[in-house]
């Protein structure tokens, strides 16, 4: 892995291809996935996850293209090879879903996640909240005397190691968008 | 061909230009305005059900018969809750349904109007795809879309939800040519180099089946001439499913009989023990696989499935082939015929012999009494009397069921209705009334367990009014004899409630109702009375009073493998252990 977390292909069989000698180990993947912004789509696409017991850790969904009316769904979800081509494959055959790419296997991406973070303090807790957020490159959005309001993007590997520092320094309050995700290159 | 007209209007047009020429429905408040204009034409014909869930199960009893999309409307609320199974038994056995619903007024959603429901909400899981109408101008367009995601690809049921001022609005109507139907368009051609890779296979197979399911008959019946071209030029032996029964005839040469839970013993063993084994249009369902890890261990298998998503679901394969089985039989053979149409021989008649040597078990013999009805034997007769004729089946769910499975013989598709992924009671019926429908001079007998019956057994009006000779066989054992079975196997001979209790006089029940009702409960008078059904021209209600503790051979008990299973009562004690139990 690279200094950013991104994760490289380890490989990009056939979608077909299941016995992998990690087949059984349970791996995270993101997807993207290209639907038309039609009511009920999200629920069509979290139905499939509820319905057949698969996993959500993160979902993110906002029109993209809006002439077309095409939204990108990032979910990063976990399971095993197989679990995860027949994820794939189950979030294909929905109708208003147009791709599916699993960005985990098909090349190098990059992930982002923005958040938002009050924390809440006075003297030495404050100047070291203060001065961890610029290490982490977040900036203050809101401040009283008693509380910033920090906004970070990065991976979510980064908002979760900053948030563990905020802990003892009074977080108090977080709030999280979920990943967006993009392949690599051109 | 734009024009201006109500949304009810758009509704029958879009119907009419569908080809549609028979709905299944039920009316209410939010679908009167559709009812009007229904009434006001002669093309389309409407059949009022007595429930709507009967309204679906006709449909799919039409769509199953014909090939052809089965088309339902119901009112909003309680009418759209009740096609719920409908659709959802549609669903698991790939059947195309257009499912009309009415809804309040757009301007009443959300507020718990009067016989308001979250319509496509509830039905999101139990359909293909679903759409609530919010605008007249894109409803014509939708139906049309609706019956395309309904057919093409892996068939499935779709519903169209539509407010009722949106029927009474004015829009402009899109013909079936201008709809919007570009984006969803399945694969049906297979990958060449993977049915090359698959025909390498087949030259040098020692072992092969072929392993048929519901996706052949979907196919068309254009895929079925492929497979019996394919399997007899090949000489390899056929199998299928409960749901891919007709599509390779019965008394074809190659055919070894159903396989699954309550298949026939060769066809089972040929799946364990063959060393290729081509899975066309079937999805290796639980009923079909048993125990997973003992699945046909020693096989390549090779899948071909329109739907990616049923490849590498229970089953890893060697070679999977997305694409429409007609689709790739086409390629499979012409392929193989441009290699020389090479098979094993001296493999294929080794694994003959040993076929044949599986059929000496006689695995669906049973001990006939000529005191008392046995179902196997009013089964056998049934097909006896009946085999020449142009004939349709439906059944119902349980004992029954996998009996007409087993000694029926089906020769052509569409031709044999059964619930199988939902395994519906109730199912049979209402879906003999909508094979009917469809074709009024055949012969359409829904074989039938007592219990199962009488779960839609107000679509008797329906039969009455519409003039459909349905034939109801039932095979009354007064029980609801597969869970008798399986408690009898499985809970230590706890009946729990599997009694048929309170029973009607079905003869009765069918005099009440205008039909003809028989009664039969001897051996020697079988044969007559099952003429007499035959030959009467209108509805008959046969009650066969059969043997109540018959038990349904063979069974592979679930969690075992192919190589264990029951032939027998004599072979059933202590079969099955706790860890089966949890199993359905
Ligand atoms: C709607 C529904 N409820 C319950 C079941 C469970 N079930 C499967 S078979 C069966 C008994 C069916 O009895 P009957 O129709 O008399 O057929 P038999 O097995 O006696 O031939 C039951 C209750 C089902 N399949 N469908
Ligand atoms: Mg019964």
């Amino acid at each position: 892995m690279s200094a950013l977390k991104i994760k490289k292909g380890a490989s990009s069989h056939s979608a077909y291809d299941l016995r992998d000698p990690n087949a059984e180990v349970i791996g995270s993947h993101t997807l993207a996935v290209m639907v038309d912004n039609e009511a009920g789509v999200l629920a069509r696409v979290i139905g499939l996850f509820s319905g057949r017991g698969y996993n959500i850790e993160s979902l993110t969904v906002a029109e993209v293209d809006h002439e077309g009316h095409r939204s990108r769904i990032t979910v990063v979800t976990t399971g095993t090879a197989a679990v995860i081509e027949q994820i794939k494959a189950q979030l294909g055959r929905l109708v208003p879903v147009h791709e599916v790419h699993d960005l985990t296997v098909e090349g190098p991406s990059v992930e982002r996640e923005l958040a938002l973070f009050k924390v809440a303090g006075s003297g030495e807790k404050r100047v070291e909240a203060l001065r961890l957020a610029d290490i982490f490159r977040a900036n203050v959005v809101d401040s009283t005397l008693e509380s910033f309001v920090f906004e970070i993007t990065g991976t979510p590997e980064k908002i979760d190691a900053f948030a563990e520092l905020m802990r003892p320094l009074g977080l108090v309050d977080v709030a999280r968008t979920g990943v967006a995700a993009l392949a690599r290159g051109a | 061909m734009s024009r201006q007209m109500t949304g009810a209007k758009m509704v029958v047009q879009a119907l009419k230009d569908q080809g549609v020429d028979v709905v299944f429905g039920y009316p209410g408040g939010a679908v009167l305005p559709i009812y009007d204009e229904i009434f006001q034409q002669n093309d389309i014909r409407h059949i009022l059900v007595r429930h709507e869930q009967g309204a679906v199960h006709m449909a799919e009893g039409y769509a199953r018969s014909t090939g052809k999309p089965g088309v339902v409307l119901v009112t909003s609320g309680p009418g759209a809750t009740n096609a719920v199974t409908g659709l959802t038994d549609a669903l698991m056995d790939s059947i195309p349904i257009v499912c009309l619903t009415g809804q309040v007024p757009t301007f009443m959603i959300g507020t718990d109007g009067f016989q308001e429901a979250d319509t496509v909400g509830i039905t999101r899981p139990c359909t293909k795809h679903n759409w609530l109408v919010k605008d007249t101008s894109k409803l014509a367009d939708t139906i049309h879309q609706a019956f395309h995601v309904a057919t093409k690809g892996r068939p499935g049921p779709v519903l169209i939800d539509i407010p009722k001022d949106v029927q009474f609005a004015t829009g402009t109507y899109t013909a079936p040519r201008e709809a919007k139907v570009n984006h969803y368009q399945p694969k049906v051609k297979g990958d060449l180099a993977k049915i090359t890779e698959l025909v390498a296979l087949m030259e040098k197979a020692e072992r092969p089946v072929f392993y048929t399911g519901g996706g052949v008959i979907n196919s068309g019946p254009g895929a079925s001439l492929l497979l019996r071209e394919l399997a007899d030029a090949t000489g390899f032996p056929v199998t299928s499913t409960l749901m891919g029964l007709g599509a390779y005839p019965a008394s074809g040469k190659n055919w070894i009989g159903m396989l699954g839970m309550h298949g026939l013993y060769e066809a089972n063993l040929a799946m364990h023990g063959c060393d290729l084994m081509i899975n066309l249009g079937a999805r290796f369902d639980d009923r079909i696989t048993g125990r997973i890890p003992d699945f046909s261990p020693k096989s390549k298998k090779a899948h071909v499935d329109i739907d990616p998503s049923s490849i590498n679901k229970v089953i890893h394969v060697d070679i999977p082939i997305t694409g429409d089985v007609g689709h790739v039989l086409e390629d499979l053979i012409k392929v193989w015929k441009s290699r020389g149409r090479k098979v094993n021989k001296d493999g294929l008649a080794k694994w003959w012999g040993q076929i044949e040597q599986w059929k000496l078990k006689r695995c669906l013999s049973y001990k006939n009494s000529d005191k008392i009805i046995k179902p196997q034997y009013a089964l056998q007769r049934l097909e006896e009397l009946t085999k020449g004729r142009d004939r349709y089946i439906t059944t119902e769910v349980g004992q029954h069921q996998m009996w007409a499975a087993q000694f029926l013989g089906f020769d052509a598709p569409n031709r044999w209705m059964t619930s199988g992924g939902l395994g519906t009671m109730g199912y049979g019926f209402p879906a003999s009334i909508g094979v009917q429908v469809a074709h009024p001079d055949a012969l359409v007998i829904n074989v039938a367990g007592e219990a199962s019956w009488l779960m839609n057994m107000q679509e008797m009006g329906t039969a009455t009014q519409f003039r459909t000779p349905v034939k109801q066989f039932i095979l009354n054992n007064e029980r609801l004899g597969m869970v008798r079975q399986w408690q009898q196997l499985l809970h230590g001979e706890r009946y729990s409630h599997s009694w048929s209790e309170s029973l009607p006089d079905f003869v009765k029940l069918a005099e009440a109702f205008g039909w003809k009702g028989i009664q039969c409960k001897d051996p020697k008078d079988l044969d007559d009375a099952i003429m007499d059904m035959i030959d009467f021209d209108g509805p008959v209600l046969f009650d066969c009073l059969v043997e109540k503790h018959e038990n349904c051979f063979p069974m592979i008990p679930s969690g075992k493998p192919h190589n264990e299973m029951l032939l027998g009562d004599a072979s059933t004690e202590g079969a099955i252990q706790a860890g089966g139990a949890v199993l359905v």
